[in-house]
């Protein structure tokens, strides 16, 4: 089986590995790179679980191959919060709102809704609940995930509003 | 005396105590367990429905590099397991081997284990093995299970478990008389858990004889117990650890014939041995719920009373499910919470070849699809409204304790108080004005409800107690090792909640471990909604009996009666004495490391623990109400509004009871809506992803509202479950508001899964 050396960024941290062609991002990132946070639902593309940031754009990992990432530049979930510890505000804003019961779908949305936020800065509730629709749970009803997307909303606009 | 456990977090919205680990990708699941040497697996499974095995050809597989074994069932001989049905009833069970030996029962089968350096290569390797089998017709359906071949050749029919009560004279002179008689036939399709987790083990031999098993489950407990049963291995020898667990809804109640195979090949290989399923797999070998058909009828006088109801009940159970009678409850709760003076129910649970049931939130959810789509069915007929049908019904406070035609007896249930909540919320005046103009202008709006009590706790069987071990360490810290169990469910913060109350301690001194079948002692779990009940009183329990003794130290220690102790945030004081104090730390130095100066024969530390025997059934009860609208150009329903009032008793954490019940909900619409699975004539699965098994997205929810009313059970804290409630009593709410969407068509809408096409056929072929 031919190896390919390859480079990538994640959570800065800049990873070198050899991997075969057929590895996936997602299963690089859990196996080879240590982020057991990018989570695996369905290796199909639909649940979005394993959503990172790639390039600063909310990626399913299990669709792309590790050798499609050479040279980018990666977040996961494990870098989001502050080094101390502070939730970034997507977090803080699931946990103030139950958005998550078991977790498992969890870094996938967070992952969406931070890197819209990143990339749009002031998006629409309705934006926000329209990424929504890319991540499958089966335990929150997506109750408190959509309050969450309505507060997040909400903080960026008054943010902008006070800038 | 001093009051010590004012309920300062029992009630609150709390933040979750697992939220931090797994808001920030620091979970533990299987998935992320690795351990020095381990090897993964693959099975090669059948793709044939029903056949014998008439060869397997192994030879390349196993010369694939990086293939370590390739296991088949004579293999697994020498290691004797018997993998158990956990719901067996008193029908006999069919012998579960952990790989097919000489039949296939299901597409799906495990025939082949493969295992390799990687799941890559086991699974390039799995597709080497051949398998030769023959191919016979399949038994599929209920119908073709009625008169089919036996799908277990030992057994003379399909028939797993059959409840047929005697002819009963008065209930047919009731229907010959009555003057209303409805009558339907309901439909439920199969249906798929889904954990956003799928299954998953990693197994392992630790020193000369001991196990240690990662598993998703759904009580490390339970699973250990039935690991030791199952490898006829001392229980003592096996550890599980199930820190976090992605979702289970009852799929995970068990280790299956796959867990098993893993621990079986760790066993025989020595070696580490970890298998995650596929989503493939999940949809397609996982247990699976639901499959029931039930005819039904109602027999009502003038005044639109209950007089009787008649049931005929049939469940396509699978090859090997794991549980074959005749699921009691539905039996046993179809008359509801309302009076009925005669009823006969039948039951019949039929094998076929497919994949076996696994109890699935709310697992006699029927009962209520069926009563309460059956009522609605009935008011239109008659020509009342359903909610006047219902408050001529339904049983009120003054009836209770109520004993059900059934025999069981309940008590303290609000079916009535909850039903006129969510009539008050909806306004039903304002909506049949609002449904009429919408009908003018051709859109079909709907409202439909449902009324229901739920057995919560089920306190028998391997249900029937629970455990806490408290203890205060030596820093003061109070740390709960508890055999409850979150898949979801954060019992390590509602659990918490109690014992802070209890021992008048801060929420956030109190830890509770639940994730180490190495860490107290035998526990069940989650199953039956039973952990609020049966943790709750554990915890209460047991935080009593540490209470004392701290209160005895206490008083000791400052020269005062122990029942004028009081705590509060740790500071410990004497009721009107506020100048004299200590505090928990000092107490827990003393207890350890100073034991001397505890009071005369006290033995040292602080510690306590409680099993708690939890009730046979504790019961909570709800109505929901929903709004839908049926789009008549495309059949697609959009709910619009959802309202749910509950009554579970004492809430320990308002938010998390919210979180459990549109959980429910929200599997309810997909149950009703969209989620189905489906085999072809010859028994291969049509479902085998997320693309044709459709669960609800953001998009197809409503914000549910909910109306909180707070009936206090007996047991200790005042706790009801909550878990299941919305699976149950939501799809008949939905089901109804399509019906009564659709009623210009006739409103017949009683096959499941109400897709567009077949919302379409009826209003294309309905009575206009």
């Amino acid at each position: 089986m031919t190896l390919h050396r390859i480079e990538i960024e994640v959570d800065g941290d800049v990873i070198a590995a050899e991997v075969e062609g057929r590895l996936t991002l997602g299963d690089f990132l859990r196996d080879r790179a240590g982020r057991t946070g990018v989570h695996l639902g369905c290796e199909h593309g639909v649940c979005g679980a394993c959503t990172i940031s790639f390039n600063g754009d909310a990626v399913r990992s299990c669709l792309m191959l590790a050798v499609q990432a050479d040279g980018a530049r990666i977040g996961t979930i494990q870098g989001l919060a502050e080094a101390d510890g502070t939730l970034h505000p997507v977090q803080a804003a699931m946990q103030a709102e139950y958005g998550l019961q078991c977790g498992f779908c969890t870094p996938g949305v967070v992952m969406t809704l931070a890197s819209v936020l990143e990339a749009e800065k002031t998006p629409s509730e309705e934006r926000l609940r329209d990424v929504l629709s890319g991540h499958l749970c089966r335990c929150t009803g997506y109750q408190g995930m959509l309050r969450a997307a309505k507060s997040l909303a909400i903080q960026a606009q008054t943010a902008a509003g006070d800038a | 005396m001093a009051q010590t456990t004012a309920a300062r977090f029992v009630g609150q919205r709390l933040p979750r105590k697992e939220d931090k680990r797994l808001l920030t990708g620091r979970g533990s699941y299987v998935a992320d367990v690795s351990l020095p040497g381990m090897v993964e697996l693959a099975f090669v499974r059948s793709q044939v429905a029903r056949g014998k095995i008439r060869g397997i050809d192994i030879e390349a597989a196993r010369a694939y590099p990086g293939v370590r074994a390739v296991l088949s069932a004579k293999d697994l001989d020498s290691l004797g397991a018997k993998c158990q049905i956990l719901h067996g009833g008193m029908a006999p069970a069919p012998h579960v081997d952990l790989l097919a030996r000489d039949n296939v029962r299901y597409v799906g089968e495990p025939i082949v284990m493969v295992i390799a350096d990687s799941r890559y290569i086991a699974e390039d390797a799995a597709g080497l093995v051949f398998v030769d089998c023959t191919m016979e017709d399949p038994v599929i359906t209920i119908d073709d299970a009625r008169d089919g071949p036996p799908v277990h050749p030992d057994f003379p029919t399909n028939v797993a478990d059959r409840n047929a009560p005697p002819e009963n004279p008065a209930l047919e002179a009731a229907f010959a008389s009555a003057a209303h008689v409805v009558e339907a036939t309901i439909r439920h399709q199969r249906q798929a858990h889904v954990p956003m987790e799928t299954r998953g083990v990693v197994a392992a031999r630790q020193g000369v004889d001991e196990l240690l098993v990662h598993l998703a489950c759904q009580s490390p407990h339970l699973s250990a117990h039935l690991l030791a049963n199952t490898f006829n291995l001392p229980q003592a020898n096996i550890r599980v650890i199930a820190k976090d667990v992605g979702g289970a809804f009852g799929l995970k109640v068990q280790p299956w014939r796959e867990e098993l195979c893993a621990v079986a090949a760790a066993l025989l290989l020595n070696r580490p041995v970890k298998w995650i399923e596929d989503r493939m797999e999940n949809l397609t070998s996982a247990g699976q719920a639901r499959e029931q058909e039930i005819h039904c009828r109602l027999a009502l006088d003038a005044n639109a009373r209950l007089l009787a109801a008649d049931y005929d009940y049939a469940c396509n159970i699978g090859a090997f499910p794991q549980g074959v009678d005749t699921n009691f409850l539905v039996e046993m709760f179809l008359p509801g919470p309302y009076h009925l003076p005669l009823y006969r129910c039948r039951n019949v649970n039929y094998y076929s070849n497919t994949v076996g049931q696994a109890a699935y939130r709310g697992p006699w959810a029927m009962e209520s699809l069926a009563r309460e789509t059956m009522m609605e069915l009935a008011a239109r007929q008659i020509g009342i409204t359903p909610e006047e049908l219902r408050r001529r019904n339904l049983i009120t406070a003054a009836d209770q304790p109520f004993s059900m035609v059934t025999g069981a007896v309940i008590d303290r249930v609000t079916p009535r108080e909850c039903f006129e909540a969510i009539l008050e919320k909806v306004d039903m005046a304002t909506f049949r004005v609002e449904q009429a103009e919408a009908r003018k202008a051709g859109r079909y709006l709907g409202i439909g409800f449902s009324v229901y009590i739920e057995p919560t706790t089920m306190g028998f069987g391997v249900l029937s107690s629970e455990f806490a071990h408290i203890r205060v360490d030596p820093t003061g810290a109070i740390i709960a090792n508890m055999g409850t169990h979150s898949q979801g469910h954060g019992t390590a913060t509602t659990m918490a909640q109690v014992i802070a109350d209890e021992l008048g301690v801060e929420y956030d001194r109190v830890t509770v471990h639940e994730d180490d079948s190495s860490r107290g002692a035998f526990g069940a779990g989650a199953g039956g909604s039973r952990q609020a009940v049966a943790g709750g009183g554990a915890a209460i329990k047991a935080s009593a009996l540490l209470a004392a003794k701290i209160k005895t130290i206490a008083g000791h220690m400052l020269n005062a009666n122990p029942e004028m102790i009081s705590m509060q945030g740790g500071r410990i004081t004497v009721e009107g004495e506020p100048e004299v104090s200590t505090t928990l730390e000092r107490i827990a130095a003393t207890a350890y490391a100073d034991p001397d100066r505890l009071p005369p024969g006290m033995e040292p530390g602080l510690e306590a623990q409680y099993r708690f025997r939890s009730p046979m059934f504790v019961f909570s009860n709800a109505a929901h109400a929903c709004i839908c609208e049926v789009d008549g150009e495309t059949g697609i329903t959009r709910v619009l509004r959802w309202i749910a009032a509950e009554d579970c008793g004492v809430m320990i954490n308002p938010s998390i009871v919210e979180g459990q019940i549109a959980g429910g909900v929200v599997q309810a619409i997909g149950g009703v809506l969209s989620e189905e699975i489906s085999y072809d004539a010859m028994g291969n699965p049509t479902a085998v992803t997320f693309k044709d098994y459709v669960i609800p997205s953001a998009h197809d929810v409503p914000q549910i509202e909910y109306i909180h009313l707070v009936t206090p059970s007996t047991s200790d804290g005042g706790f009801k479950g909550v878990g299941e409630g919305g699976a149950i009593v939501g799809p008949p709410a939905l089901v109804n508001a399509v019906a009564d969407a659709l009623a210009p068509f006739g409103g017949r809408c009683y096959d499941l899964p109400l897709t567009p096409s077949r919302l379409l056929a009826i209003i294309d072929g309905g009575e206009g």
